[in-house]
């Protein structure tokens, strides 16, 4: 989900450029009073990242002039961005039917749509609005990413992969880009290529695969001719490499605990307490259940063979009750050894550290 | 391989059709040149009651006219197609795939199949592509339906149906008994043993070649989640089988788990399973110790008249064997017998031996086969199961009892190399 917030039609000058002239030409006797300056100056807000102010402004301007185009267009991106989709789907949706050759609503709607990951709603806005005006190049980069996700779900389903774990953290780094970096918003994006989605796939065989491995949830199968020599019951794992000096730390340290009982767990293949890692909130990858999934856990990690499971380069980030863990992860079984990034999200409760999400790779 | 295909096609059918050309050839084979889809230019209407009624018979009609889009270049229309697909059978892994081709054409040229994921999920790309070329030869180039295959040499009354495997087109063919001549009903695509056919031993994950009959039918039990919705196990190995030395178990007809709708040609351990949605409509049809399932690599059919000539040649070979028992000569009655017989751990001599005893008491033998069924074995051993109800009287004697006999051939003559009760 990276690039369509960052292609929302009128944050770009051009893009908006045309549409304020677009717009400008419906609402015809309101040019010259004041509460022009009032939406010009919601816009410039907007580019700020000041959207609460931004909507502020506009619901003056709104009060005044309740069927201003304008400033519920601007309006609609403000609450888009601070995550009042709802809302924001339905001012645009009601520009669409007023106005319905206007591309840039349509283009608004299916980003909402596509972070709602709704591709097939998305895809028909976007093809709506590019029927309209076949020239409007946001419109096809949008289509273009649209019929990628679009793609990587058809993928998915026919080879039974899961990228949900890559496109979620993508679009986690994208928020921080936006937020961090208001001034970005202003200049032109470049049509960015389509990334190639990382694919986290459990092994189906013995031999890892070369690019995108590892265990996310799903360990590769264990070979189980191998018997692996007898390993030590506890796993060398390095502390992390210094300790924090955010306030945090002690929770930091927790984190860190909780992340190397997890290993140990599954190590010893200690299935309960390695299930007991995860939150009841965990997101199970590849939409299955999360009785299906612990049941497909508790027979990997019970095949014969020992394994041998280590935790690197451990670096804890904690925000509230919410932490990331990222590490290396070394997992070792028969002629197994697979050694990937792993990053863990893990939320607090009741002063214990839990498993929600686990992904692969970055 | 579309070649070797059409090679094939050729010596099965003695016809040759050219199955898949231009750009759909080239997506499924050889990956030289692309097709990319031009933009949309404005949503073609399909007729709804069209695709409705062609995706009631399964998906190979829709998967057939979408493929013959990609040959043109309808990407388009092809996309159209494949959402109506996927929308009708949500867990079709192939309709999937080339879904998610054809919307990764609009970006790029569509090289090859699978284009988008082919490097990280290659083998499970090369068995949907497997699966679509097994698919699409099975639709486009069904076998005529005024030719029997040769081993449904003859189906008893009570014989409603027979079914028929062809491995190398990983397809199942059901037939009824219309008045003792087998007539085509339907014909389904069928998965097979991982390692193909031709099972030899315990684990080899490959699916035996033979004349075997349903043996139960386990819908009513608990089945695992693998199994689908039913399952009906065949007798192998059968009396041939062991003498040849083949080993395993558990060969099963079965459904297909709940997380797919179909599976790969080659991907069980030597079972033949169907689509659920298949499985269930032949199960009906299927009858416990009696329905033949016959499996070949490579199905020989034949004309209605060769067919007719095999019948009553084999026919004759049985009754004559009868006959001479009858006959109460024991010199005649051996001949039918080959020297490697063997039953219920008697040999040929020992077998003899008790046949001359009981004669010397008998005044006057009557035998009588009914319900006479006789299937010839597919592939390189030639042989013959016959099964019949088996009524005889004599004298001081009556008896009936299900009997199986397994014929070979010995220098050009048809013998019983095993004989016993069902």
């Amino acid at each position: 989900m990276p690039l369509l917030p960052a292609r929302f039609a009128p944050l770009s000058p051009s893009a908006r450029r045309y549409v304020t002239a677009g717009l400008a030409a419906l609402s015809v006797a309101a040019s010259m009073c004041a509460r022009a300056d009032t939406v010009q100056d919601a816009g410039a807000l907007i580019k700020q990242g000041k959207f609460a102010q931004a909507q502020e402004l506009l619901d003056k301007a709104l009060a005044q002039k309740p069927s201003d185009p304008q400033a519920r267009f601007l309006k609609g991106i403000a609450l888009t961005e601070m995550g009042k989709t709802d809302a924001a789907i339905g001012l645009f949706q009601k520009l669409t039917e007023e106005f319905p050759t206007l591309p840039e609503p349509y283009n608004n709607l299916a980003v909402i749509y596509a972070q709602q990951k709704q591709y097939d709603k998305a895809k028909t806005a976007l093809e709506t609005a590019i029927r309209t005006h076949p020239a409007y190049a946001t419109a096809h980069e949008n289509l273009g990413d649209i019929y990628a996700r679009l793609a990587t779900q058809a993928y998915d389903k026919a080879l039974q992969l899961d990228s949900s774990n890559s496109s979620a953290q993508q679009k986690l780094a994208l928020i921080r880009d936006l937020m961090g970096s208001p001034a970005k918003i202003g200049k032109p994006v470049p049509p960015e290529p389509v990334k190639p989605v990382v694919v986290a796939s459990a092994p189906q065989v013995p031999t890892p695969p070369p690019a995108v491995i590892a265990p996310p949830a799903p360990a590769p199968v264990v070979p189980t001719t191998v018997a692996a020599p007898v390993a030590e019951p506890k796993p060398a794992m390095p502390k992390p490499a210094e300790p924090p000096t955010q306030p945090a730390a002690n929770e930091t340290k927790k984190v860190a605990t909780a992340v190397e009982s997890w290993a140990a767990a599954w190590q010893r293949k200690d299935v309960k307490n390695y299930l007991a890692a995860y939150a009841k909130e965990f997101k199970v990858p590849g939409g299955k259940s999360r009785s299906a999934w612990e049941t497909e856990r508790r027979q990997r990690i019970d095949r014969p063979g020992d394994i041998e499971v280590s935790v690197a380069n451990l670096k804890v980030s904690v925000d509230g009750n919410r932490a990331v863990a990222s590490f290396r992860q070394g997992y070792r079984s028969g002629k197994l050894d697979i050694n990937t990034s792993k990053r863990l999200d893990m939320i607090q409760r009741d002063g214990r550290w839990q498993i929600v999400q686990e992904s692969v790779g970055g | 391989m579309i070649r070797a295909l059409s090679m094939r096609l050729a010596v099965g059918f003695g016809i040759s059709v050219a199955l898949l050309s231009g750009a759909a050839a080239m997506y499924l084979g050889n990956p030289r040149s692309g097709t990319q889809a031009s933009a949309p230019k404005g949503t073609v209407e399909l007729d709804e009651n069209e695709l409705k009624s062609m995706l009631a018979s399964g998906p190979e009609p829709m998967l057939a006219e979408i493929f013959g889009d990609i040959e043109h270049g309808n990407l388009d229309i092809a996309l159209q197609r494949v959402d109506k697909l996927v929308e009708a059978y949500p867990k079709f892994r192939l309709g999937h795939l080339i879904k998610g081709d054809l919307l990764l054409a609009r970006s790029r040229p569509l090289l090859r199949f699978g284009e988008g994921r082919a490097d990280v999920a290659q083998e499970k790309v090369a068995d949907l592509r497997h699966e679509a070329i097994a698919r699409l030869h099975a639709y486009r180039a069904k076998p005529p339906t005024n030719l029997v295959p040769r081993y449904l040499t003859q189906m008893a009354d009570g014989q409603k149906h027979a079914l028929v495997m062809d491995t190398n087109k990983a397809r199942l063919y059901l037939f009824e008994n219309h008045e003792g001549t087998p007539r085509f009903v339907a014909d389904y695509y069928v998965t097979q043993g991982k390692l193909g056919s031709d099972k030899y031993r315990e684990g080899d994950k490959k699916t035996p070649i033979g004349v075997y009959h349903i043996t139960a039918d386990l819908r009513r039990e608990r089945l695992a989640d693998l199994y689908g919705t039913g399952a009906f196990p065949l007798n192998y190995p059968n009396e041939w089988d062991k003498r040849q030395g083949r080993g395993g178990s558990g060969i099963w007809l079965h459904g297909t788990m709940s997380d797919t709708f179909s599976r790969p040609p080659n991907a069980s351990d030597g079972c033949i399973v169907l689509p659920n949605k298949d499985l269930d409509a032949i199960a009906g049809k299927l009858q416990v110790g009696l329905t033949p399932v016959i499996v070949s690599d490579n199905v020989e059919w034949l004309s209605l008249e060769d067919w007719r000539a095999e019948r009553a040649a084999l026919t004759g070979v049985v009754d004559n064997w009868r006959k001479d028992w009858e006959s109460r000569d024991l010199k005649r009655y051996a001949s039918h017998y080959s020297r490697n017989f063997h039953a219920n751990k008697q040999n040929y001599s020992e077998w003899m031996d008790q046949k001359e005893r009981v004669n010397a008491g008998k005044e006057w033998i009557k035998v009588h086969a009914n319900n006479l069924s006789m299937f010839r074995n597919p592939g390189k051993e030639d042989y013959v199961v016959t099964t019949f109800d088996q009524d005889y009287q004599s004298n001081n004697l009556k008896n009936t009892m299900r009997k199986r006999q397994y014929w070979i051939k010995e220098d050009g003559r048809w013998k019983i190399i095993f004989e016993g009760s069902v």
